[in-house]
């Protein structure tokens, strides 16, 4: 077990990074002088279950960033990029506009089946094979899609309020998130790991390509349920709670793959932890980043950090180093 | 135990093609390009739906219960095989023990380490694929097919990237490979190769069979200018033969009459 130290090493990460980020807000907590004003209500109600959403979340996206590179064989593979998550967050607009209201579990599910759906799109161009400009491409294009069907449901909306709201919404943030929300995102992300890592040893067999890969056993099409099903799950229950959060699923691979004897199913694991480390500390930074009109949003500072990632990775790519 | 195809077609590609292989011997299937070759060796692999007719293998329609009881039946290396990530020979020998991942780990680690020594690949086992020789780089993905143990080995033009010394090295090594009692089968570009170092040929031309036997019988210099339309002639002694073509003229290649 080769990852085992560098497993390890992410985790306490991961435990003291979640544990400091509950100290640090709008209000300091000093836990030598514990004498703070609603301090343990603080720390319940609201630090606490911010920081095992961020977890959450950042596992989910690091594992569904390593699992979708490994699948489509394309180092630029992202959920937020590729489509996943604005496909997950059209199907979230869909049930504010159908009124959202009505319960709180319809967001969710919609989001999820709008997860799966994006997930379905890719898989059906994935699985025909093709190179890594054509898959970059197709999630280009399933992103738009979605992005546009998106911007179509929000001028449709029926009321001013609907639209603020989904705005806001949509860049996604952690801010103000209750236990309700784990409730959600916790239990899918779980079972999205679970169907994720059950397909590892077939993502493994794609290394060699897709004839390679079925010659040694893999069903093209249980592998590509296990990816709808898992990231479905995990992105959609991910956005349903907090929006959209892109560059996770693709900066955390590559920063963790040299480190690995880069077989995908040894991404896995390192790859959940280090995004969980990742978004724990992002989210602690926007909290404490001094701006006059409240907190940074995370998705907003994420895509900034991302983006010149992503170019620096393109770069890379063309000098074929990846 | 053998295999081989009884009356297989495949829509466009392949046209009721009967042919025989054993193991313990290399069979070459030859053509010239888009004759059918590669769709004939993924039919074996039984990776390929057919129209009509069948695979076989020992006597009966190739069936297995799984494809995984599949994949430790039958290696298939693809043709340009690619390497989606830079992993370590090593890694990627051990993907070839996938179907066997329940097998116990000694098990397995002899498998890959028997493989690696087949391939002649102990110095290189820590090298990133992308570091490696054309030569290394088709041992190493060959080494991953031998590592799985299965009884037949399908390799699409092992030898396309390979220079003179590496490809005769290579053959050499599907050589033992079939006296250990594997069946090999390749399909080969160079037709000297076939003659040389074949047991068994199949002549493809425009999906069907035009012939099949032993390599002197199957690629004779009449066949050979007919189906790669081209004047050919063997030379050198059985065993060392070489190929010398004589491209047709332009004019005759474009069908015209000299004089036009």
């Amino acid at each position: 077990m080769t990852n085992l130290k560098l497993n390890l090493s992410l985790l306490v990460g991961v435990v003291l990074a979640a544990a400091l980020s509950l100290l640090a807000g709008r209000v300091w907590i000093d836990p030598l002088t514990p004498d703070t004003h609603n301090a343990a209500l603080i720390l319940t109600q609201l630090r606490l279950p911010r920081a095992v959403l961020a977890v959450t979340l950042g596992a989910g996206l690091g594992l569904t960033g390593a699992a979708m590179q490994a699948y489509l064989r394309n180092p630029l593979a992202d959920p937020g990029l590729f489509g996943i998550a604005p496909g997950a967050a059209l199907g979230a607009v869909l049930s504010f506009w159908t009124g959202y209201a009505a319960s709180p579990w319809l967001l969710p599910v919609f989001a999820l089946i709008g997860a799966s759906g994006a997930m379905l799109l890719l898989a059906l161009i994935a699985g025909r094979g093709g190179g890594v400009a054509l898959f970059t491409l197709a999630g280009l294009m399933v992103s738009s899609l979605a992005g546009a069907l998106m911007s179509l449901a929000i001028s449709l909306s029926p009321s001013p309020f609907a639209m603020t709201e989904i705005v806001t919404w949509m860049m996604g943030a952690l801010a103000d998130r209750s236990w309700r929300e784990v409730t959600i995102a916790l239990p899918c992300t779980i079972a999205g790991a679970f169907v994720i890592a059950s397909a590892r040893r077939s993502l493994d067999a794609l290394t060699l390509g897709e004839s390679a890969a079925r010659s040694l056993g893999v069903d093209p099409l249980v592998l590509q349920i296990q990816m709808i099903v898992g990231v479905g799950l995990i992105i959609g229950s991910g956005v349903a709670v907090a929006g959209i959060i892109g560059f996770v699923g693709l900066m955390v691979p590559h920063l963790v793959r040299p480190l690995t004897d880069r077989r995908p199913s040894s991404l896995l694991l390192p790859s959940s932890l280090a995004g969980a480390l990742l978004l724990v500390v992002a989210d602690c930074l926007c909290r404490v980043l001094p701006l006059s009109s409240g907190e940074l949003r995370l998705g907003i500072a994420l895509s900034l950090l991302g983006t010149p990632f992503f170019l620096h990775l393109l770069l890379r790519l063309r000098r074929g180093m990846l | 135990m053998g295999m081989g195809t009884r009356e297989l077609s495949v829509e466009g590609r392949l046209h009721e093609v009967t042919i025989q292989c054993r193991r313990g011997l290399v069979t070459a299937i030859c053509g010239p390009n888009g004759a059918g070759k590669s769709t004939l060796l993924s039919c074996l692999a039984d990776l390929q739906p057919v129209t009509s007719g069948s695979v076989r293998l020992g006597g009966r329609p190739m069936a297995f219960s799984s494809p995984r009881e599949r994949a430790r039946w039958l290696g298939y290396l693809p043709q340009s095989p690619e390497v989606a990530w830079d992993v370590a020979v090593e890694v990627l020998v051990s993907l070839g023990r996938l179907p066997w991942s329940d097998a116990p780990a000694g098990e397995n680690a002899q498998a890959i380490e028997d493989a690696i020594a087949a391939m002649d690949l102990e110095e290189l086992r820590h090298r990133p694929v992308s570091r490696l020789s054309g030569g290394e780089r088709a041992r190493a993905l060959m080494a991953r097919v031998l590592a799985t143990r299965p009884g037949w080995l399908l390799a699409d033009e092992p030898l396309a990237s390979l220079d003179l010394g590496h490809g005769a090295a290579l053959m050499r090594r599907f050589r033992q490979q079939a006296q250990q009692g594997r069946g090999v089968v390749l399909v080969l570009h160079d037709l000297a190769t076939a003659m040389n170092h074949a047991d068994h040929v199949v002549v493809l031309d425009k999906g069907r069979v035009v012939a099949e036997g032993v390599p002197e019988v199957a690629l004779t210099q009449e066949l050979i200018s007919r189906v790669w339309k081209c004047r050919a002639r063997w030379l050198g002694d059985p065993g060392e033969r070489a190929l010398s073509v004589a491209s047709p003229s332009p004019v005759m290649e474009r069908g015209l009459r000299p004089l036009d």
